[in-house]
């Protein structure tokens, strides 16, 4: 096989990407410390002022603090309930797997406005009145993150196989469940991590649902980063940007997770 | 199921529970309520009727499909571009600019819409500076209408498009390219001939992956263009979260409407997917494959069959 080797085209043509993709990032980054940027290619004066406005805003820190909490509480929750369930799929039921992944498909297949058309339909009336609130909110989050979930702990199981692990314990004299914590759990965990904080980093991008469900009620950082917008173009940058490094941070521990993973894999 | 294991049954009961409440239940109710009558207790398909008497709303979801289509085409063409170079780098290389890639679809919705109107705003700094230099090809140029959007639409297809696509150049074989030229074969032949027609489950699944991706996007028009360009993802929204008028039953309507066009498109990309693993899953070595479905799934990428496969 001939060793693939780049071209002047192909290099122009990944340039060209790469500024493309690139330039609605750097101008985001460029504005939030620009003291003035009107009609000059770079800014004409740096400041730190908006990052500090940013940090002294009580709502900055509320809405971060509310999407904080917001994503760790869902994904603490789908963690609970998901890790029994696709254990028991996955070593006791393998039949029911077709049936599963028709059912983890579901949440790309139907866009956030239509899942958000649903929950306010079945939960604005009648004897279950979550309108408004975070539960609803919580459990739109725990259907937004379930494709991530199931798929991340299913192959971490597959990985380590679970199966011949927890006969062998068994073997060995250890109670079932005794074998799932002391055993399965502690060798799952990388993988689990990893789709734990995929869905963390998902969840705090989600603006559809949040706005639609508990908009007027509760503001996470990308509802409060839409009605900045409006305002001062400085500051929404300051605080797009402050997101994006957030978001960066969580995806590069992750990269880092996923090689290590891969590492002890491959050993 | 032995008769000792039935009680870890009971692990699934929470996890019912919850799907059941939050996607069986939502589903189930917005499809009654689309064809439930306001005025009495019975069944009409009224509300459906209304929507295709209704040019305003034929407006929107025609808006929806032309934006999507065009969008997911030129996503579809540069991704092709950008898939074949990207190849043609050494791996090392290559993982970092889909790093970077990748890196910029955390970007999308509302930062995303407001990072183009910082740049080609009304008052945004190359709107301002084209001005200024007097260029006036731009001067038809409005963010806040169909070229905006389909720029900006553009700007999320592409990252994800080059993610689904390149793992598919892989499959075309350099022996086979050895092989054409052997027997005659231009370049240009063996890629009309060869290389496309092997891309092709591939080109059509991703398509189906970008349609519905851009029929769903809400966020990022929303925050674009508010309530004044007619789609269907913002009408659903506002006649269902609307601070004017609720219309639930219509919305509902609308967004029945809207999850079959994205359900078919997402089953078009699971049939296509399965029709281009027979190329590609038995050349591959498996090792890469093994590491290339881990990184893929580490980064999120949101094909429907990554999380069916």
């Amino acid at each position: 096989m001939t060793k693939p080797k780049a071209g002047w085209t192909h290099k122009t043509f990944m340039l060209l990407l790469m500024v493309y993709l690139l330039l609605p990032l750097a101008a985001t980054f460029l504005y939030g410390f620009a003291k003035q940027w009107q009609t000059t290619v770079l800014p004409e004066g740096w400041t730190l002022e908006w990052v500090r406005e940013m940090f002294r805003d009580a709502r900055f820190l509320d809405a971060l603090w509310t999407s904080l909490y917001l994503c760790a509480i869902s994904v603490a929750l789908s963690l609970a309930v998901m890790l029994p369930a696709v254990f028991v799929i996955t070593v006791y039921l393998p039949k029911w797997e077709t049936f599963m992944k028709g059912l983890v498909v579901l949440p790309y297949a139907v866009p956030g406005v239509v899942a958000a058309v649903g929950l306010i339909r079945a939960y604005s009336s009648g004897p279950l009145d979550l309108s408004g609130t975070a539960y609803l909110l919580i459990g739109a989050y725990f259907v937004v993150i379930l494709p991530y979930m199931y798929q991340g702990i299913r192959n971490s199981l597959i990985t380590v196989s679970a199966v011949e692990l927890l006969n062998s314990a068994e073997l060995l004299g250890a109670s079932r469940s005794r074998a799932f914590l002391t055993v399965i759990l502690p060798n799952i965990w990388p993988g689990v991590i990893i789709s734990t904080l995929l869905s963390f980093s998902v969840l705090f991008g989600e603006f559809v649902l949040t706005n639609m469900l508990v908009g007027g009620h509760l503001q996470t950082i990308q509802v409060y980063l839409y009605r900045r917008v409006g305002e001062s173009g400085h500051l929404a940058s300051a605080i797009a940007i402050t997101y994006f490094l957030f978001i960066l941070l969580l995806s590069t521990a992750l990269m880092k997770l996923g090689k290590k993973m891969n590492g002890v894999a491959g050993r | 199921m032995k008769r000792r294991n039935r009680w870890m049954l009971l692990g699934l009961i929470p996890f019912a529970i919850m799907v059941f409440a939050f996607q069986v239940a939502p589903i189930l109710s917005m499809v009654s309520s689309s064809v439930h009558d306001p005025k009495g207790a019975g069944f009409t398909f009224g509300h459906y009727d209304k929507i295709f008497q209704s040019a305003y709303y034929l407006k929107a979801i025609k808006n929806s499909l032309l934006i999507s289509v065009f969008s997911s085409l030129i996503g579809i063409a540069a991704g092709l571009l950008c898939a074949y170079s990207i190849t043609r780098f050494t791996p090392k290389i290559r993982d970092r600019l889909l790093m970077l890639s990748n890196m910029t679809s955390n970007f999308a919705g509302v930062p995303l819409a407001f990072a183009y109107i910082i740049l080609l705003g009304n008052n945004g700094v190359f709107t301002l500076l084209f001005r200024q230099w007097g260029w006036d090809v731009f001067a038809g140029f409005d963010l806040y209408s169909w070229s905006g959007l389909v720029l900006v639409y553009v700007y999320f297809q592409v990252p994800l498009a080059l993610l689904l696509l390149y793992p598919s150049f892989y499959g075309i074989r350099d022996q086979w390219r050895e092989a054409a030229s052997l027997l005659g074969a231009g370049r240009w032949q063996f890629w009309r001939t060869v290389g496309l027609p092997m891309l092709t489950p591939a080109i059509f699944g991703t398509l189906g992956i970008l349609f519905a991706n851009a029929m769903g996007a809400y966020a990022t028009a929303y925050a674009l263009v508010g309530g004044n360009y007619n789609l269907l993802a913002i009408r659903i929204g506002s006649l269902v979260a609307g601070d004017v008028v609720n219309q639930p039953e219509l919305g509902s309507a609308l967004a029945v409407l809207l999850a079959l066009s994205t359900l078919l498109a997402v089953y078009l990309n699971h049939r296509m997917s399965k029709r281009s693993q027979r190329f590609t899953a038995s050349y591959a070595s498996v090792p890469a494959r093994k590491r290339e479905r881990i990184r893929l799934k580490s980064r999120g990428t949101r094909t429907a069959e990554e999380a069916g496969a």
